[in-house]
């Protein structure tokens, strides 16, 4: 998959291969190399469900349960998306996962200045409990897991997910919601923040407390190593920013007087692939490895289940390209085969026209296709852990492992995760490999096929996603509407009470359900915390 | 004259936050020589207008990813019309799908660079085009 440096003799034959991560791939592997890695079966990988749980958190793997599907979906008005969802559900698909717009992520509400022309473009335009109703319309929100891909104000989300769901007549205990909210990797990567790191940090806390004590089946976190993958850090530094974050938001909680094995059971992990087949897998074993084994010397935690590394591991958007688009089917069939060679739980996949803009419908099915022939045609699920005993991949995986601690101990030396980003250390050290990696590419080290090589000048066409831009009016309009109808009263004094508790440094998700319930906006919401906590100020760094 | 360097102001406008692009084509821009401001996360429109003014640049590069390129660049080619700011090259570079580029040149945006273009034609397409 061409994104490791191969060094090649004037014959093609190949000299070197040097993985992203920086380790070098012999030509041939054997028990010599087991033995020099001190390689011990049960040490090192355990059977599937056994700790370290290299090989499996589930004893019998697939086997047992096929891999929940859930792609990225939605877009426009709350009905356009609730159609998308049934539509996929209706073909197969085991889960949903939110796609929101950039105004709601950033806690903008639809006829706010800052939303002009994003207003349901990348995702769904939410505004008000109203848009939940008609979005989750018809899904069983007690059979379904939802995932919501937002983070600045995840905390609103979660609670306007509690008030639709009980709007609907199911119990709060009975819903499973995986709100994203992990703002650190939003501030490395993704761009979508709006405080500063400790009030936000602080927010997640206020989650993940919230659900231990009355979301049993929520995920309150997916730690998103994705996105950092994606701003161009290598796979070793993917999974140490990861683990290091999660460990921020351990020690938010752990600071209130509870122990993480009452909690972290139900964090979970967003995870990246692209590039090199082979250290991919590595990569999720070793992480699964080091999850368990640092939860249990950091935090003592005991309980098995809760030393489970879960989480969604996806097929990234950036190994996607523009030029050759049909190209993107193929790679993401491989980046599925990664993932199912890999024991993801949950899997999604950027569609092959991301490159150009959110997914047709038709390339959203593909990608669920792809997922289904891997799994139900061609045996993904006949055996746990294929690859494991592998005289290469233990190696690697050994030496990812080693890699990524190597990794975590320089973001400790910066004064851990939360001190790492608030310095820009972790921002500085991914500009640098993504511009490294890109000038790779230019040069012609890296190879990208359709990019630098075998390039065939003029791109074919493809079908894309329409905007409409009346969703936007449309979307103001009943905004309007609202704002005319709801008791504007009861509206006033729920925003207070949420000031109140925000000042007073007490659990804001009671409050945000009463203001969720009372139809306040996520901009009115958001806009508490604004003024409570400030905005985030990035540092410029390239 | 020639021996000023040329000044990019790389903006990201709007609630796009993906500035992988941003980032590196402005470490590019650094390495070939030019002195770039890169403005940050979520600038409106009129912001980059205003430093660009401040920061008297001969360029504005803006990236976006969102796919609102056409109402962004349509506001900001609109105010800089109406301020008459100058002679500043203005370029988009983001997720920008092949049929759109008739119309961000009709818009005024002179050099519009999707993913996967390479540096070189980015800067040899400023030093060419961007008034000193």
């Amino acid at each position: 998959m061409g994104v490791a440096t191969y060094i090649k003799d004037e014959k093609d034959a190949i000299k070197e291969v040097i993985l992203q991560s920086g380790i070098k791939i012999k030509p041939v592997y054997t028990p010599d190399d087991l033995e020099r890695i001190g390689f011990d079966y049960e040490k090192d990988l355990a059977d599937p469900g056994e700790f370290p749980f290299t090989r499996a958190i589930h004893p019998m793997g697939f086997r047992s349960r096929n891999w929940t599907t859930r792609q990225y979906t939605g877009f426009g008005t709350p009905e356009e998306t609730n159609e998308r969802f049934k539509l996929m559900i209706s073909h197969g698909q085991t889960g949903l996962n939110v796609a929101f717009d950039l105004p709601t992520q950033m806690g903008y509400d639809s006829d706010d200045p800052m939303a002009e022309g994003e207003v349901g473009r990348v995702g769904m335009a939410v505004d008000s409990l109203r848009d939940f109703e008609m979005a989750f319309k018809d899904i069983q929100l007690n059979r379904i897991g939802t995932g919501l891909t937002i983070n600045a104000v995840a905390s609103v989300m979660l609670a306007m997910y509690q008030a639709v769901a009980e709007k609907f007549g199911y119990k709060k205990e009975e819903i499973s919601a995986t709100p994203q909210n992990d703002i650190l990797k939003e501030i490395v990567g993704r761009g979508a923040w709006i405080y500063p790191v400790e009030p936000a940090v602080r927010l997640i806390g206020d989650t993940i407390e919230y659900s231990m004590k009355e979301l049993p089946r929520c995920n309150p976190v997916s730690v998103a190593g994705y996105h950092i993958r994606e701003s161009g850090c290598s796979p070793t530094q993917e999974i140490s920013y990861a683990l290091m974050i999660a460990f921020a938001y351990i020690d938010n909680v752990v600071a209130r007087g509870f122990k993480a094995g009452e909690f972290v059971g139900r964090f979970s992990f967003n995870l990246n692939i692209y590039g090199n087949l082979w250290e991919t897998v590595a990569k999720f074993r070793a992480a699964r490895k080091l999850w368990a084994k640092l939860l249990r010397e950091r935090y003592d935690v005991q309980n098995k289940k809760a030393l489970f590394l879960r989480g969604i591991f996806g097929g990234g958007g950036s190994g996607m390209t523009k030029q050759q688009p049909e190209n993107n089917i193929m790679r993401g069939a491989y980046y599925a085969l990664a993932a199912a060679l890999s024991g993801a739980q949950t899997t999604a996949l950027c569609s092959f026209d991301e490159a150009y803009t959110i997914p047709t419908e038709r390339a959203a099915l593909l990608s669920l296709r792809t997922f289904q022939i891997l799994m139900d045609e061609i045996g993904l699920r006949d055996t746990v852990d294929p690859l494991a005993g592998s005289y290469f991949i233990e190696t690697l995986t050994k030496e990812m492992e080693d890699k990524i601690l190597e990794e975590m101990k320089k973001v400790e030396k910066a004064g851990g995760m939360v001190e790492a980003v608030s310095s820009g250390y972790v921002q500085r050290e991914v500009a640098k490999q993504a511009y490294e990696f890109e000038k790779n590419i230019q040069e012609g080290k890296v190879t990208k096929v359709g990019v630098n090589k075998y390039t065939e000048g003029v791109d074919m066409e493809v079908e894309l996603h329409e905007h409409n831009e009346e969703w936007e009016r449309l979307q103001i309009d009943r905004l309007k509407e609202l704002k005319r109808d709801r008791d504007n009263k009861a509206v006033k004094e729920s925003l207070k009470s949420l000031e109140k508790t925000a000042r007073e440094k007490k659990n804001v998700m009671p409050s945000l359900i009463e203001c969720c319930k009372c139809y306040a906006t996520v901009g009115e919401m958001a806009n508490v915390f604004r003024d409570v906590f400030g905005e985030y100020v990035e540092p410029s760094i390239f | 004259m020639g021996e000023r360097k040329i000044r990019v102001l790389l903006a990201k406008p709007g609630l796009d936050g993906h500035d992988r692009g941003a980032k590196v084509v402005a470490h590019a821009m650094r390495e070939a020589g030019m002195e770039v401001i890169y403005t940050g996360l979520h600038q409106t429109v009129p912001s980059i207008v205003n430093q660009a003014i401040q920061e008297d640049v001969d360029v504005i590069g803006l990236s976006i990813m969102s796919g609102a390129h056409i109402p962004i660049c349509r506001k900001l080619m609109g105010i800089v019309k109406e301020q008459d700011i100058g002679n500043k090259l203005v370029v988009v570079g983001g997720v920008i799908p092949n049929k759109d580029v008739s119309t961000l040149k009709d818009i005024g945006v002179s050099g519009i660079f999707p993913g996967g273009v390479y540096f070189d034609e980015i800067v040899k397409f400023i030093r060419e085009n961007a008034v000193r």
